[in-house]
């Protein structure tokens, strides 16, 4: 009785959602989570979506699970910023080519007190050094991405073992760029973020920005084609056109133009 | 903590303006979600039934094992089903990876042991005190099983809330295969997740608020129903 | 039209039981009691061990399979499915091919439920259940109609209820096995009896027999009210 009438309604609907995705043309954006939190793909994805009539879904993770999940097929567009690991992933033959699309920088946060007596410093080796010697906390994403792969090369640069330290004042958190933050400010802890998703970043409590400004801190984003030959269901001509959109001068100039708080987050440099 | 205050405001505010955006997470969450109850109940109620009425080798065996499934981790369920349905799995061909599909798939793996489970337990004990009845009528199995579901489908109900209260509630398979993308495969807990990351905690607990007033919406409204049907006699 | 079946069915009598249980708390007391019933009427089954404890079993008491199909049981407590009076009849006659609705009600009129067929059968008192019971187990126009101290927990109205059915079962010519410790009962509607005392059958002979000249002395004591041991 009142089963039936409910079921049809309800099987209607799984069917109608199973083709859903068939009906529009769409490519699925395998990207992070700096890019996707800091609003950017909500200001550019509509101007592209009304010029092309390809809607972008954008799958926003960490960098390196970004790139697994282009490795197995599941995205047509990869666009992240970890440039050896880009460079890897089209040299194995999963992507087209890499092109740069823009830049931001990345950023060391920290508690007003600085304990670390890091503020204000312009080298970030030396501003690492400090922290660990102080054995003040510090957030680390811990999972793989791009912003994690960045900081493991300036501890490296810094001459610093974190992975001894871990569990101590080194505390990876193994999540995503806000949920570090979280962290980050729940704990006191040091942190290293990209500007953009600072920025956007709701969350802040009374915490600073310690070290800017470096040119090791720069954070450069590629984007790169997931090859059809590898993965013949790969949206080709949509993705391709995405790609000359955000290479193009409108992609470009609609990535200068977006702003939040009158600060522009990211800086396009397509060659 | 001001954001408390600022939280229920703002989840009062969301639901007055009938936000867009805001209707369609809670929209898809719904249909997501019931969907994987209707799959698993129809799943899970013959299993149910079936361990609760059969004697066979490996019954009891089977018990455990759908006790233990009732805690499966929503991360590995969702981890499992993004291996069979990615393009580079054996299931990728049906393209349904990033789809409301691949979510329903991935909430009824994880709820079917708590419908079948739970189901057990009910025919189970319901199958106790009519089985004499039923055996003297010499009962064809599937017309016992028929009138067992039947006569404890006001309990069963309970059982399938409890099913829908796991899947409406679970972030960890959805946000995996439906990988949270906007307008397409974000529900509420993902959404809140989002949130969360983004550090708009206020906005988060908001949606949290209208998360939680959902479930107990959809809760009230079953145990009314059985409620009715307990003064009936029916339960 | 129970009366017709009775007319054209081909007879079952004599009725072969085998392997009759006895049970108190799980434990079986009688394990194969074989009968043979050969004569229409009630048969009263009684004896005096575990009276209100125990019940008997039927397990695959009856084992001709056209036996099984026409048989009903009548329980001590009845088992009523959670639905509407009419509804319980109904279900037992979706196992016989016909009309279900006009026959559930014929039969509940037959019990004297009719008025009440759209209530919840869990919401009848203890002997309207018993009637319902027996309303079912008619509606399958059983040839032999098995029933398990039915009366042992109700009121004297309900009792009196239930063994004029019982009654007009017997007149429309269905076979009645009718288990019972209580003695004034079995002397209203016995045909025959079969005494069954420590595991073993005692006696099976014709009411008046058993009640006027009973061979056993476990048979004299328990008619004289005497305890049985």
């Amino acid at each position: 009785m009142n089963c039936r009438r409910w079921l049809i309604p309800i099987l209607a609907l799984l069917v109608t959602s199973a083709t859903a995705l068939a009906v529009e043309k769409s490519i699925i954006l395998q990207s992070t989570t700096s890019t996707a939190n800091s609003g950017l793909y909500d200001h550019l994805l509509p101007i592209f979506t009304e010029k092309s009539g390809i809607t972008v879904h954008v799958v926003a993770v960490g960098t390196g699970q970004a790139i697994k999940n282009a490795q197995n097929g599941d995205g047509d567009v990869l666009l992240v910023h970890a440039r050896s690991a880009e460079e890897a992933f089209v040299a194995e033959g999963y992507g087209v080519e890499r092109f740069d699309v823009m830049y931001n920088d990345f950023i060391v946060v920290g508690p007003p007190t600085d304990p670390a007596k890091v503020n204000g410093m312009k080298d970030t080796a030396a501003a690492l050094r400090m922290i660990a010697d102080a054995g003040v906390p510090f957030a680390s994403r811990g999972d793989n991405s791009g912003t994690h792969k960045k900081e493991v090369a300036l501890w490296q640069r810094a001459g610093v073992d974190v992975a001894s330290a871990s569990g101590s004042w080194y505390r990876e958190t193994g999540s995503g760029m806000g949920a570090t933050l979280n962290v980050a400010v729940g704990m006191g802890a040091y942190a290293l973020t990209d500007r953009g998703t600072w920025i956007s970043f709701k969350n802040k409590g009374d915490y600073v920005i310690a070290v800017e400004g470096s040119d090791d801190l720069f954070n450069q984003y590629g984007v790169i084609l997931v090859d059809p030959d590898r993965h013949p269901r790969v949206k080709a001509v949509e993705g391709q056109a995405f790609i000359d959109w955000i290479l193009g001068a409108e992609g470009q100039a609609a990535i200068a133009t977006y702003t939040l708080g009158g600060q522009q987050l990211f800086f396009p440099n397509a060659k | 903590m001001q954001d408390f205050a600022e939280s229920f405001s703002l989840a009062f505010g969301l639901v007055l303006a009938a936000d867009a955006d805001l209707l369609e997470i809670i929209g898809l969450s719904l249909r997501v979600s019931l969907s994987a109850v209707l799959i698993s109940c129809a799943l899970g109620l013959p299993l149910g039934a079936a361990v609760a009425m059969g004697h066979f080798p490996g019954r009891h065996a089977l018990i455990v094992l759908l006790n233990a499934l009732m805690g499966l981790p929503p991360v590995v369920v969702g981890l499992l089903v993004y291996l069979m349905l990615s393009n580079a799995g054996p299931f990728g061909w049906l393209q349904l990876l990033y789809t409301p599909t691949a979510m329903i798939i991935a909430q009824s793996i994880l709820i079917t042991p708590i419908v079948a489970a739970l189901s057990r337990e009910v025919l189970e004990q319901l199958h106790d005190e009519y089985d004499e009845q039923f055996r003297s009528l010499c009962l064809p199995p599937h017309i016992a099983v028929a009138a067992l579901l039947w006569d404890a489908r006001y309990s069963l109900l309970t059982v399938a809330l409890a099913g829908f209260g796991r899947a409406i509630a679970e972030v960890g398979a959805v946000i995996i295969v439906g990988g949270n993308i906007a307008h397409l495969t974000r529900v509420m807990t993902t959404a809140i997740a989002l949130e969360t990351s983004k550090g708009d905690l206020a906005l988060a607990l908001a949606l949290g608020i209208v998360l939680i007033t959902m479930a107990l919406s959809v809760n009230a409204a079953v145990m009314g129903l059985r409620a009715s049907a307990a003064r009936q006699a029916y339960a | 039209m129970s009366a017709n079946l009775a007319e054209t069915m081909p007879r079952l009598l004599p009725l072969a039981v085998e392997g009759l249980g006895y049970e108190v708390r799980g434990a079986r007391l009688i394990d194969a009691i074989d009968l043979r019933l050969e004569d229409p009427g009630v048969t009263v089954v009684m004896g005096p061990n575990g009276a209100g404890a125990g019940r008997l079993r039927w397990n695959g008491a009856v084992v001709d399979q056209a036996v099984r199909s026409r048989q009903a049981l009548v329980f001590q407590r009845p088992v009523l499915l959670r639905r509407s009076v009419r509804a319980n009849v109904e279900f037992v006659l979706r196992l016989r091919p016909g009309e279900r609705h006009q026959t559930a009600m014929h039969w509940l009129e037959h019990v004297g439920l009719a008025d009440v067929a759209e209530r919840p059968a869990r919401r009848l008192s203890g002997g309207e259940q018993q009637r319902l019971a027996m309303a079912r187990s008619l509606a399958l126009e059983p040839e032999v109609l098995l029933m398990d101290e039915p009366t042992a927990s109700l009121d004297p109205a309900s009792v009196a209820t239930i063994e004029s059915l019982v009654d007009e079962a017997r007149q429309l010519g269905t076979k009645v096995v009718f288990v019972t410790h209580d003695i004034g009962q079995a002397r209203r509607l016995a045909d025959d009896v079969v005494f069954l005392h420590r595991g073993r059958l005692m006696e099976h002979t014709a009411a008046a027999t058993f009640f006027n000249e009973p061979a056993s002395s476990a048979a004299r004591d328990y008619l004289a009210g005497r305890l049985v041991l």
